[in-house]
């Protein structure tokens, strides 16, 4: 390890802090590095052949004599397969195979079987003749119904419905009635949130061929490639080498992606059957049915302050359901955000009938944000005090005060209370805050190599995925930044489990895991580079810097790129390196805050958003560009949720009644603001890149400071997401 | 599942409605609303007839009796059409109130009056409810926040047309053509309730379908108002057409008519009595709240009558002078 000194902290407020960085690492970068590529605005390498078609996704991959699946999905929502008669579908034309995947059906969607044949036609037709005896049972979709001593078991047995309770090192019972009966003022709200499903643009999807030598080729739609590999591997009993994993461009995830999905199994399975390659993508209405989805919430808040505006007690009681899956907590930003002497969670995963949910975009932090942020509100209302004052009392994040004091004066905070109206006595505007926070510090063990060939070309192969945020670009960045060229004139190679291992894209590990790595890797090759033509420049290789395509000597004497890669002995030379444990830098997590300003109809009850500030931070930005799409991206979706989004069951059948994009509604484009982005750019010292997420930080706080800025419109708050125009009515008394 | 089907590519209305006449045959616009349909399941047409094949007939033309358009007419064309929008104002905005642009550029006159509720127990093919044959309406116990709180049931959808309620506020008249000859009706009379058919909203003969859609321009200031949960489409929460003359600060004849409450296009003949009597100014309170009279609402839908109550008070509004 070499002790290295680093300037850190953000513009305006920078401090010295010394880290321990290992040996074969090129020197962290801190706030007094000069980089000619890292942190310009780029445009996505992969731009113009998304734009024009050339890119290829999974459903795009067509193999010689492939099939294409088509799934049979329970109807009911619970019920018994007593038979699965497969053999009139596999007498129908074109099908080359059929098989029974899951006899008990415990949520409408659930795959039951599949086929494989020459069309999607015929696969489809062969799916309608698959004859099922069902024994139809009694299924609960509600989460309060779920909850009650009676209610059908989910699971069967004597398993209960409800899994939970209180948390573990939280204040007691009596210490929170202590604590609130000393407060100032106290707030006691309920909050809930509906469950809303991915709508991932790209469906999942798979397509499988199985190979001569008895090894699977899987071209999959997904967050973790490697992933995928060892799930199948699993699910085959092969060695994981045996099945390799593609994925080359992706059109969305959002969590929903992060692991092996049931349909990579099924499409395997079948091409197994069929000995042929299948190709299994879903439908709009599979993904809505058995995409995955974040689990709705119940909170309960209790909240006290005291005379100061300091809090003296947060208190949560919560349940939510995320179908047959539990995973509903959402307690992170109120057990971590705020300086709070006493602090008590209890919280239960409701089990029911419904499909199962899978991490989405900051799981549980939306739904906890929105809760918190809201009371946060209430209770500057019931001390007197302005929000953002609010929240400076008790947040301990230097970063995000400085954040407020940036966001407010963009939104015009100060004019808060005489904002203009379009509308007259029909409208009525607000402004509303929230704060955000997040982690996205990476982990350590992915890898990436660097292979510099004689003739100047730059490989990077990392077996990361790419899931649309821009995963290629910023490598290719990373390395041209070491050796002195373009982001154009590196090649970057992922999506592929035969390239170094990377992890999975979830939790905004993406780009802090994996640039260090490729940082790292390439500047061990440069070194070998340096190495190869130090002779030609007469000078030391520790001497040599690449820079603007050149290889540079201290003298000054210099040769371009390609002349210094041609002294390379042998084709290439080639260097990997795996991303070393975070450093104690200056900061783990990120911090955050939003600004939304609506206008609320008055008559109708509908809600526009006007306008959101974006204020975040995620280390060092690597490109401008890319970090403000994030940043749109979580702030639409942010605003879908607040606003439109739910999934809706009927009861009586546990049927989804809105698997579409007409009745499922998400926002389009007269729903989106203008959104103003700020991006605090941090050093923060903790790999050699100091970089973090940003894929998650932007979509906590939206639905929070909308609903703040509905209840300063409309002086009501609505505690029920989504935020729709009944909901406003009602608020308003209007009948 | 999509069961086998025959394309035809009518060449004459003729033609069309021979072909319409073969069991099982079904008549094709832009397809925007069949296609659903089919891919949901509730629908297997053995022949599906294309309309568009016909020549001429998608022309919008002025004759001595208003305008004249014809059924395969794409709702882009009707909105962008400056010279009908001159004389009919409110046809021009309930066609561009439609969906989408893509959408609307799909999409026929003829589809639009024609096509097919939007209830979510109707749409999916595991419910057998009164709408397709069945029994009874699961939305009455269940999910019924975007259905009707007009018409008295059995079946409780709206009719989720923008055109419809605008053309019958305008005194519009369809003409149909069958293997018979032609004939033509008030649209008004085009549409039934559930209780006199709970099966379609409205009656054709074997073979018949729409060749055009006639207006007259005898009402010369007319508007429609949607409103709708998500801006960027949305088939309407509430919807208000008005249509009449205007002398000086009031109507001296009007209609009012309402979308997206009731299983047909809904007059309201009390709003419509509130509007005449009254200025314009004067008549927003009183005709906005007597235009859900009788009202019925279920379980969730009771938000309409606020919803309802706006879009009338919002389309009298759009007549002040500004
Ligand atoms: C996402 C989405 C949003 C929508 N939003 C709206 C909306 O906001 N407002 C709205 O009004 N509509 C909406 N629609 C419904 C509708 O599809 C369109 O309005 C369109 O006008 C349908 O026209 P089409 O020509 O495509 O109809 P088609 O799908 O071709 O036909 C619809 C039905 O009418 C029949 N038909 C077609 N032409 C004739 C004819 N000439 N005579 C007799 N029968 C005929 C067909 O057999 C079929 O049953 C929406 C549809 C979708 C999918």
């Amino acid at each position: 390890m070499a002790k290295r000194t680093l300037r850190v902290g953000y513009p305006g407020n920078y401090r010295e802090i010394e880290v321990d960085s290992p040996d074969a690492e090129p020197a962290p970068w801190d706030a007094d590095s000069k980089l000619a590529v890292v942190g310009k605005r780029s445009p996505r390498l992969e731009g113009a052949d998304k734009v024009t078609g050339k890119a290829k996704y999974t459903a795009d991959v067509k193999l010689q004599g492939m099939l294409v699946a088509r799934v049979l999905r329970s109807p009911y929502a619970r019920a018994t397969a007593r038979s699965i008669g497969l053999a009139k579908a596999l007498k129908m034309p074109g099908v080359k195979a059929a098989i029974e995947v899951e006899k008990e059906a415990r949520y409408h969607g659930q795959a039951i079987a599949a086929v494989a044949a020459e069309t999607e036609a015929q696969a489809e037709d062969a799916v309608a003749a698959i004859e099922v005896d069902w024994a139809v049972g009694e299924h609960v979709v509600d989460v309060e119904a779920a909850r009650k001593p009676n209610a059908p078991r989910v699971h069967g047995g004597k398993n209960p419905n409800e899994r939970g309770g209180e948390a573990q090192n939280t204040a007691t019972e009596e210490a929170c009635v202590t604590a609130l009966k000393k407060s100032h003022a106290t707030v006691d709200i309920t909050f809930t949130t509906p469950v809303v499903t991915h709508s991932c643009l790209e469906s999942h999807g798979s397509v499988a061929r199985w190979e001569s030598d008895g090894s699977l080729t899987v071209w999959d739609s997904t967050q973790s490639i490697f992933g995928v590999r060892d799930g199948l591997a699993r699910g085959f009993q092969l060695p994981a080498e045996k099945v390799r994993v593609v994925k080359e461009h992706m059109g969305g995830g959002f969590g929903s992606k992060l692991g092996m999905g049931q349909h990579s199994m099924i499409a395997a399975r079948l091409a197994r059957e069929a000995k042929a390659p299948v190709k299994l993508m879903l439908t709009r209405k599979e993904e809505h049915l058995a995409g995955g989805n974040r689990p709705s919430s119940v909170q309960r808040v209790r909240a006290g302050a005291d005379k100061d505006g300091k809090l003296t007690c947060l208190w949560l009681q919560s349940h939510g359901t995320g179908g047959i899956n539990g995973g509903a907590n959402c307690a992170g930003p109120l057990m971590s955000l705020y300086n709070c002497p006493v602090r008590r969670l209890w919280h239960a995963d409701v089990i029911t009938n419904a499909s199962p949910a899978a991490a989405f975009r900051a799981p549980g932090h939306v739904q906890g944000m929105f809760a918190l942020e809201s009371t946060m509100d209430e209770l500057a209302g019931k001390l007197g005090l302005d929000p953002i004052e609010f929240r400076k009392r008790n947040d301990q994040n230097e970063m995000r005060q400085a954040e407020y004091g940036e966001g407010a004066k963009m939104a015009g905070w100060e004019a808060r209370a005489h904002l203009p109206n379009s509308g007259g006595r029909h409208k009525a505007r607000g402004l509303g805050v929230s704060a955000s926070i997040w982690g996205g510090g990476g982990a350590p063990g992915a890898q990436a190599r660097c292979v510099i060939s004689r003739d100047g070309a730059v490989e990077i192969q990392c077996g990361t995925q790419d899931i649309g945020t821009g995963t290629r670009t910023i490598i290719a960045m990373i390395a041209a930044e070491e050796l002195g060229l373009k982001p154009e004139q590196v090649l970057v190679k992922l999506g592929d489990t035969t390239l170094p291992f990377s992890h999975g894209s979830g939790g905004s590990m993406t780009a802090p895991s994996v640039t260090p790595a490729v940082r790292a890797a390439t500047a061990a090759a440069r070194g070998r580079v340096f190495e190869a033509c130090a002779k030609s420049l007469k000078a030391d290789a520790d001497n040599l810097t690449a820079k603007g395509g050149n290889v540079v000597a201290k003298g000054g004497a210099s040769i371009p790129w390609a002349e210094a890669c041609s002294k390379i002995a042998g084709a290439n030379v080639s260097e990997q390196a795996t991303r070393a444990q975070n450093f104690r830098g200056y900061k783990d997590g990120t911090a955050g805050c939003q600004f939304a300003e609506v206008e609320v109809d008055l008559e109708t009850g509908h809600v526009q958003v006007l306008r959101v500030v974006a204020v975040h931070d995620c280390g060092r930005v690597v490109n401008p560009l890319l970090a403000e799409s994030q940043i749109n991206g979580g702030i639409i979706q942010g605003l879908s949720y607040a606003l439109l989004e739910q999934r809706i069951l009927d009861d009586a059948t546990g049927r989804m009644m809105n698997a579409n994009f007409s009745d499922y509604r998400i926002a389009g484009p007269k729903e989106i603001p203008e959104i103003s982005v700020v991006l605090f750019d941090v050093s923060n010292g903790r790999t050699n890149t100091g970089v973090m997420g940003i894929g998650e930080p932007p979509i906590v706080p939206t639905p929070a400071a909308i609903a703040n800025a509905v209840a300063h419109a409309i002086g009501k708050r609505i505690t029920d997401l989504p935020i729709t125009p009944d909901k406003i009515l009602a608020a308003l008394g209007k009948k | 599942m999509t069961s086998p089907f025959t394309f035809w590519d009518a060449r004459t209305a003729e033609e069309a409605a021979a072909l319409l006449s073969k069991k099982g045959a079904m008549a094709l616009g832009g397809g925007v609303d069949l296609l659903g349909e089919m891919k949901e399941g509730i629908r297997a047409p053995e022949h599906i007839v294309n309309l568009r094949s016909i020549p001429g007939l998608d022309k919008i033309q002025k004759t001595d009796r208003g305008w004249r358009v014809g059924a395969t007419a794409l709702l882009t064309d009707i909105a962008d059409h400056a010279d009908l929008r001159k004389d009919l104002p409110g046809f021009a905005e309930s066609a561009e109130a439609v969906a989408t642009p893509q959408i609307r550029n799909q999409g026929t006159i003829g589809g639009n009056l024609a096509q097919r509720p939007r209830c979510w127990y109707y749409r999916a093919a595991e419910f057998a409810c009164v709408k397709k044959g069945g029994k009874g309406c699961p939305a009455e116990k269940g999910e019924n926040r975007y259905l009707a709180i007009f018409g008295d049931g059995p079946c409780h959808i709206v009719h989720p047309s923008d055109c419809a309620p605008m053309l019958v506020a305008l005194d519009a008249r369809l003409f149909l053509r069958g293997p018979d000859g032609a004939r033509d009706l008030p649209i008004a009379d085009f549409y039934e309730l559930p209780s006199k058919n709970a099966l379609c909203e409205f009656t054709l003969k074997p073979g018949e379908f729409i060749e055009a859609v006639e207006i007259p321009t005898a009402l010369p200031r007319s508007t429609y108002v949607k409103i709708r949960e998500k801006d960027s489409f949305d088939f309407a929460i509430a919807a208000c057409a008005i249509a009449g003359k205007i002398d000086g600060d009031h109507f001296t004849d009007a209609r009012v008519v309402l979308g997206g409450v009731a299983p047909v296009p809904w007059r309201s003949v009390t709003a419509e009595a509130n509007l005449r009597k009254n200025t314009i100014a004067d008549a927003v309170e009183p005709a906005s709240n007597s235009a859900t009279d009788g009202a019925r609402p279920m379980s969730q839908n009771a938000w309409k009558i606020p919803m309802t109550k706006a879009a009338v008070a919002r389309a009298i509004r759009s007549f002040l002078p500004r």
